[in-house]
């Protein structure tokens, strides 16, 4: 009973299962599970689309080193973005690449935020980029100053110089010619690296280039309206009466290229110049320091001779100094006169006269009544051959005292503008040339065909007549001549020595020399005894005492 | 009722099979997108920083040549979770509609899923053992990102939503058949 009972004694031994009620709270808990999971995924979906940055495109050239997924937007090395996609552009000129910003560069992306490739880079003596070399390229950034947005940009192919917010100042120089110099290249001021070039563009006529510098701040307050830019490209070799000056900025530059300014003492109190100034881009710095030319007097001068080798820029010298240039050569039409007539006109710096007088400028009225009395006094301009072999010519200025004197033209006006007339003289290769015209038109004038013939005939004439001496005259000169010889002949045995005629002649002559010593012996005895002119010779007392 | 000796809850069947499983389940499929949207790992180094997704992990090692890997990866970790959540969803549907459709093939589904959910956690077992070795400060370092987390909180919930389900419940309907 027990053995049987035992295990269902020991089953009632246990104690029920009791049947509880089913909580409704356990399947409510459950639920929140998913409840959860739908926050937590809602929440991250809300976070990435409000995370989402803005999405921009940039234009390249070439794709260079850019990598989908990988290549960086770097600010300042900071990640400000990712490239999500690189494609060609629909016309296979360029690549956009697309790229996905972070949050915060919605506001930076403005009109003039700059895009570029940053690579390993060579240039303007520096190197950049290194860091590239084994992280692969990335894309820089620099945030405009503009409030504009914008979402697609133009990348720049080579880094910008100066970042935005640099502290210095652009300004645009204008040159003739680039020179050695390029992005990046050196700006010196007193030999300390002051500023770069960051571009360079041809003016719209093609007919010079604007440079835009950008000075760095501590030296940007030198720049004043005053100061003067100059190539400091290569080696600025002077030679004048002190020897030979070499000048050169710095190996940089004489390798890249360069600029340097400086400003005159003078006007270095000035204000400093704004941004963007303009300035002339000067070849060297002696061309850069001449005095200013800042007062410019435009004259004209009006010539009637060839002005070939004359071209704008040409010197207007005054005794050897230039005073100016010519600033334009064109023929005009005298309409008057019917002729042609080739105005020159030039500008003319009046301040070189008087470089240290500064201050009381004259006003245009004094100067032309100043230039009227010069005129009065004879200053002329005339046309100087500066280069035999080049040929180039110069205006110069200088007295003619003896210069016509001119009238003002008044009755025929050539141009429109009023500008003040040197009168002209001739060059002295025109005066040189007049003359030998002169001459030439005289011996052209000379009958040389007449004289020629009348020299003939003279001619024939006298050889008729050397003819008629030869036949009829020789032949009696030539008995004459044998007959004179003879006479000479007999004179000559007549005069030799020995012959008796000059025997007797000798015999002749010492008669005579011994009549003289007795003549003289008389007159000597006269001299002292006159009275023996009346008396006769006495015994002389002496010649008988002895 | 519950077990006299220890007090745990008894239950002829489990209870709430269906709707527990389908909590889990929707919340595994919740966080399944955030798992393949979001960085699984972030490797920053000398050459840079970088941030893998699964996927993007995938298409790595198929791009560098290591096919074989990305096919692991990719069945293992994408593949595999999201069979194992159709499969589940599958079968609760079918439960709920009481239907007689390949009750046997149900049910061998049901045990293959119960035992593979657990090889899911490859992918996080992978990182977990990376993030810990690859910590070379400023030469390389690898630190988990939020797609791990979800990722194995997709891995947990499927297996909670494998254990809540009941699979007797795909036989009920046979045997109200007979009843």
């Amino acid at each position: 009973m027990v053995e049987q009972s035992g295990p269902q004694g020991e089953l009632h031994d246990l104690p029920q299962a009791v049947a509880a009620p089913r909580s409704r709270r356990s399947l409510q808990l459950v639920w929140l599970i998913p409840i959860v999971a739908a926050l937590i995924g809602g929440w991250l979906a809300v976070k990435s689309i409000t995370d989402r940055g803005p999405t921009v495109t940039i234009a390249f050239a070439t794709a260079e080193g850019l990598e989908t997924g990988k290549t960086k937007i770097k600010y300042k090395d900071v990640d400000m973005g990712l490239v999500t996609n690189v494609a060609l552009a629909p016309d296979t000129s360029h690549v956009v690449v697309s790229a996905e910003l972070v949050k915060e560069a919605r506001r930076y992306l403005v009109e003039d935020t700059r895009f570029w490739v940053v690579r390993p880079r060579v240039s303007g003596g520096t190197v950049t980029g290194i860091g590239t070399l084994l992280s692969g390229s990335y894309i820089g950034m620099d945030i405009g100053l503009s409030k504009t947005p914008k979402e697609q940009f133009t990348g720049l192919e080579v880094p910008p110089i100066v970042n935005t917010g640099e502290p210095g100042r652009t300004f645009v120089l204008h040159s003739d010619h680039a020179g050695s110099l390029d992005v990046g290249s050196p700006l010196y001021f007193r030999r300390l690296k002051a500023g770069q070039i960051m571009s360079y563009d041809l003016d719209k006529g093609g007919n010079g280039i604007a440079v835009k510098v950008f000075v760095a701040a501590p030296y940007d307050k030198f720049v004043t309206d005053n100061t003067r830019f100059w190539h400091a490209s290569g080696v600025d070799i002077t030679l004048n009466s002190s020897g030979v000056t070499i000048n050169t900025q710095s190996a940089v530059s004489l390798l890249v290229g360069g600029l340097a300014f400086e400003t005159p003492a003078e006007s270095a109190d000035q204000q400093a110049a704004a941004a963007d100034t303009e300035f002339r881009l000067f070849a060297n710095r002696g061309e850069a320091m001449r005095n200013p030319e800042t007062d410019v007097m435009k004259l004209a001068m009006v010539f009637e001779e060839s002005v070939r080798g004359l071209a704008p820029g040409a010197e207007i010298d005054f005794r050897g100094v230039v005073m100016g240039t010519v600033t334009r050569v064109r023929p005009t039409l005298d309409v008057a006169g019917k002729n042609f007539r080739i105005r020159v006109a030039a500008d003319f710096f009046p301040r070189r006269f008087r470089a240290r007088d500064r201050g009381n400028r004259m006003t245009n009225d004094q100067r032309r009544a100043l230039l009227a009395g010069m005129i009065a006094n004879g200053l002329r301009a005339q046309l100087r051959t500066s280069s035999l072999l080049t040929g180039q010519l110069y205006v110069a200025l200088d007295f003619f005292p003896a210069a016509p004197k001119v009238k003002p033209r008044k009755d025929v006006r050539l141009e429109d503008d009023d500008l003040p007339e040197i009168p002209v003289v001739k060059s002295s290769l025109v005066q040189l040339q007049d003359a030998i015209t002169a001459i030439a038109t005289k011996v052209q004038k000379f009958p040389l065909e007449q004289v020629g013939t009348d020299l003939q005939q003279t001619l024939r004439g006298a050889s008729k007549l050397i003819d008629q001496i030869d036949k009829d005259l020789v032949p009696e000169l030539r008995t004459t001549l044998a007959e004179v010889r003879k006479a000479v002949e007999s004179a000559d045995q007549v005069l030799k020595p020995g012959s008796p005629l000059s025997q007797d002649a000798r015999d002749a002559m010492r008669e005579v020399a011994r009549a003289a010593a007795a003549f003289r012996a008389l007159a000597d005895y006269l001299d002292r005894h006159p009275e023996a002119l009346i008396s006769g010779k006495r015994a002389d007392p002496k010649e008988t005492g002895k | 009722m519950r077990c006299p000796r220890c007090g745990a809850a008894l239950h002829l069947r489990r209870p709430d099979s269906v709707s527990r499983s389908w909590a889990f389940l929707i919340a595994a499929m919740i966080l399944y997108v955030p798992a393949n949207m979001l960085p699984m790992m972030k490797t920053s180094s000398l050459f840079g920083s970088q941030s893998d997704t699964i996927m993007s992990g995938v298409v790595y090692f198929w791009t560098s040549g290591s096919w074989y890997l990305a096919l692991i990866i990719f069945f293992a970790s994408i593949v595999v979770p999201m069979l194992k959540m159709i499969a589940l969803a599958v079968l609760l549907v079918s439960v709920q509609r009481r239907s007689r459709w390949q009750q046997e093939q149900r049910a061998r589904l049901y045990r293959l899923v119960e035992t593979v959910g657990r090889w899911s956690m490859l992918d996080i077992y992978v990182v977990a053992v990376i993030v810990a070795l690859v910590q070379l400060k400023a030469l390389a370092t690898i630190q988990p990102g939020p797609g791990a987390a979800a990722f194995g909180a997709v891995v947990v919930l499927t297996m909670f939503a494998a254990m809540a389900f009941d699979p007797r419940l795909i036989w009920d309907a046979r045997e109200e058949k007979h009843g």
